[in-house]
């Protein structure tokens, strides 16, 4: 109980500089004892440890290159004569098509593997059925998250290879999309197949607690398997769609395995943006760290956007 | 008492099923329309030729059901199309490379399957690069697990301790581990820049240095461990901070009365309740340094990553993607595989023994 009171006496309350301040700072630290003092100590310097790497790197984004970042500290701001928002405008003109292509397989991939999982979930939790024969088909799920993605790296390329794919999509290049495209399509299925499992498995926790007699009863009324599913279990899933939308998002448009064997190039029309990220400010005027930086804050705007958004539905879908 | 419980249930909704069916009779006759009715367009193979087949009595479909449970046929279009597309995805492709690891295949020319044995494993055995990189994944998974784990507790525990602020500072801590490898890799290069990186004149003020991180081989492996704890301790954090929640509050109050200090509160009460949640962080973790792929390759740009870094992941995309030695490749991503496997099963069971599956 003592430690509660304690907290109405933070630190950050009385941080001022003027004599008033002082008098109040030591009547506060009277109060406080070194063990509350020495905690929040050590969680400002994690804080600072958090953030530096973060922090430096926007500082750094705006400066000149060489010339601001030779000579000033790399997590001070960067002084008039050295501000520059030439970076910026040269990383997004890089980066800006690899934006557009990111959300293009991203956004699909991300909803239909949430769809998927969502499925998947249901028939396995809410369906009556052995648990001899569910068991292993549930297992193989969830086996499925842990698999090192190089195991199936050099199939996965062969199978692309071997797909028609480019004269399926035959429409879309008569209309003017480049054939690059194809591998876009590719990305998307196969980023929904490896990420079904993990849906699975957070819908799943969620289903297991859904109550079991509403959805009983609605069985017992006579509704199907699918009614009960359209009916009950996809409104009542809502909260945790946002999870998995949010979660499976952040994985994809951040992933740069598949985007390297599926796409390849950087120099592709079709380049994800994180591909492009990846050899920018290396192939330009030797190593750039200015643009290297915008770059970087670029690639992550729309993740930090969600993630500052929604980080609490974030949180909970890494802790599932 | 369960059991009889779920047995009335199933009893009580075949009952509803038959009172349904003989409702349809007029319309359609057999026991499949039911099925086939309901949801045309998502029937499989199965259930269709039941329809035209078996007419009155006992259906296919419902032998199906008698062998596999009441919700069988009902519940597969729910799960059967996505465990097909990971049975596709994971099994196939992982069964697929096996058999292109013994094959010897390389270049441009399609793999030969006429041909197969275990000369690439043996090669790889042989190989002193892979050897390397065997050992640089055990490091980089052990020490990098070990200490994401210890600073992920002693994040939650401080978070844990009635702070202000105590959603920021949350944030905060799991910030990094929303952006990608490719972002924080550019991040980190730049703290270990050898001039002006963050690190060098941070350790120069106490007359360290400077050091060339990402440049010499015995260090580089470290700088790494490092740069990927800063970005995945805020998930041990996350983990274990649900795992302390769920921990009753009398528990900590009976460590009190019994005079226990906070230290060894912790140590004798705290932390054996958390190993559950130990078991699965640990188990991520892996799998994130198993992925570490992403962030070796954007630290360099390219396959090759700084001497003394590279590990499985790694020497298996260049001698794919690179050299194209397919068939080698395959056989070290088997190599890969059966690690992860290692670590990977025992864990399911356990899961399984919990009765978490």
């Amino acid at each position: 109980m003592s430690d509660a009171r304690h907290d109405e006496s933070d630190p950050t309350d009385s941080a001022g500089g003027t004599d008033g301040l002082a008098d109040r700072l030591r009547d506060d630290l009277a109060g406080l004892d070194g063990y509350r003092v020495a905690l929040y100590a050590t969680i400002l310097t994690m804080t600072v440890f958090f953030l530096t790497p973060i922090e430096s790197g926007l500082v750094t984004a705006f400066k000149t290159n060489p010339e601001g970042i030779s000579s000033t500290l790399p997590f001070a701001p960067p002084p008039p004569q050295f501000f520059t928002l030439e970076k910026w405008q040269t990383a997004m003109a890089a980066l800006g098509r690899g934006m557009v292509n990111s959300a293009l397989y991203a956004v699909p991939a991300t909803i239909l593997s949430a769809l998927l999982g969502s499925f998947a979930a249901y028939g396995l939790t809410q369906a009556d059925w052995r648990a001899r024969y569910k068991a292993p088909v549930l297992t193989m799920l969830v086996a499925g998250i842990f698999i090192p993605y190089q195991a199936v790296l050099v199939p996965l390329s062969q199978f692309w290879g071997a797909m028609p794919l480019q004269e399926l999509l035959t429409p879309l290049w008569v209309l003017g999309v480049p054939e690059a495209y194809t591998g876009l399509v590719e990305l998307t299925i196969t980023h929904v197949a490896y990420g079904i499992p993990i849906c699975m498995v957070l819908f799943r926790s969620y289903y297991r607690n859904v109550s079991e007699e509403m959805i009983e009863a609605a069985r017992l009324d006579g509704a199907t398997f699918r009614r009960v599913y359209r009916r009950i279990v996809f409104p009542i899933s809502t909260p945790m769609f946002a999870v998995v939308l949010i979660y499976q998002f952040t994985q994809i448009w951040n992933d740069l395995l598949f985007a390297l064997i599926l796409v390849s190039t950087e120099s592709s029309p079709a380049a994800p943006v994180v591909l492009i990220l990846a050899g920018l400010g290396e192939s330009m005027e030797g190593q750039d760290f200015a643009l290297r930086m915008a770059g970087a804050f670029i690639a992550a705007l729309p993740t930090l956007i969600v993630y500052i958004m929604f980080g609490e539905e974030f949180a909970e879908g890494v802790a599932t | 008492m369960r059991d009889i419980l779920s047995s009335v249930r199933q009893r009580l909704r075949r009952v509803a099923r038959a009172t349904r069916t003989s409702g349809d009779a007029g319309h359609g006759g057999e026991d499949g329309t039911e099925a086939n009715g309901d949801d045309p367009a998502l029937d499989d193979g199965a259930v269709v030729t039941d329809g035209g087949t078996t007419a009155g009595s006992d259906g296919f479909v419902d032998r199906l059901n008698d062998r596999f449970g009441d919700d069988f046929t009902e519940s597969a279009p729910f799960w059967l199309p996505p465990f097909l597309l990971v049975g596709l995805f994971v099994y196939g492709a992982i069964a697929w490379n096996f058999v292109i690891s013994l094959t010897d295949y390389q270049g441009f020319i399609g793999p030969d399957y006429s041909d197969l044995d275990f000369e690439m494993y043996v090669r790889a055995i042989n190989d002193s690069a892979v050897i390397d990189a065997t050992v640089n994944t055990f490091l980089l998974v052990v020490a990098f697990t070990a200490v994401a784990l210890g600073f992920g507790l002693l994040l939650a525990i401080l978070i844990d301790r009635n702070i202000r602020f105590e959603n920021t500072f949350r944030t905060i801590y799991l910030l990094p581990m929303s952006l990608s490898f490719v972002v924080t890799a550019q991040f980190w290069l730049w703290m270990y820049n050898y001039n002006n990186g963050v690190v060098n004149i941070v350790l120069g003020t106490v007359g360290i240095g400077p050091i060339s991180w990402i440049g010499n081989s015995s260090i580089v492996l470290w700088a790494v461990v490092f740069a990927l704890v800063w970005q995945f301790s805020g998930y041990t954090m996350v983990v274990y901070l649900a795992g302390l929640r769920a921990i009753p509050t009398e528990h900590y109050e009976a460590a009190r009365v019994d005079g226990a200090s906070t230290l060894k509160m912790y140590w004798r009460v705290i932390l054996p309740q958390l190993k559950g949640s130990t078991i699965s962080a640990a188990i991520v973790l892996m799998v994130f340094a198993l992925k570490a792929f992403d962030f070796l390759y954007s630290l360099v740009s390219g396959y090759r990553p700084p001497n003394g870094a590279d590990i499985l992941a790694t020497k298996m995309v260049r001698e794919a993607y690179s050299t194209n030695n397919w068939a080698y490749a395959s056989a070290i991503a088997i190599i890969l595989f059966l690690m992860a496997l290692s670590i990977i099963g025992p864990y399911l069971y356990y899961e399984y023994k919990q009765g978490n599956l």
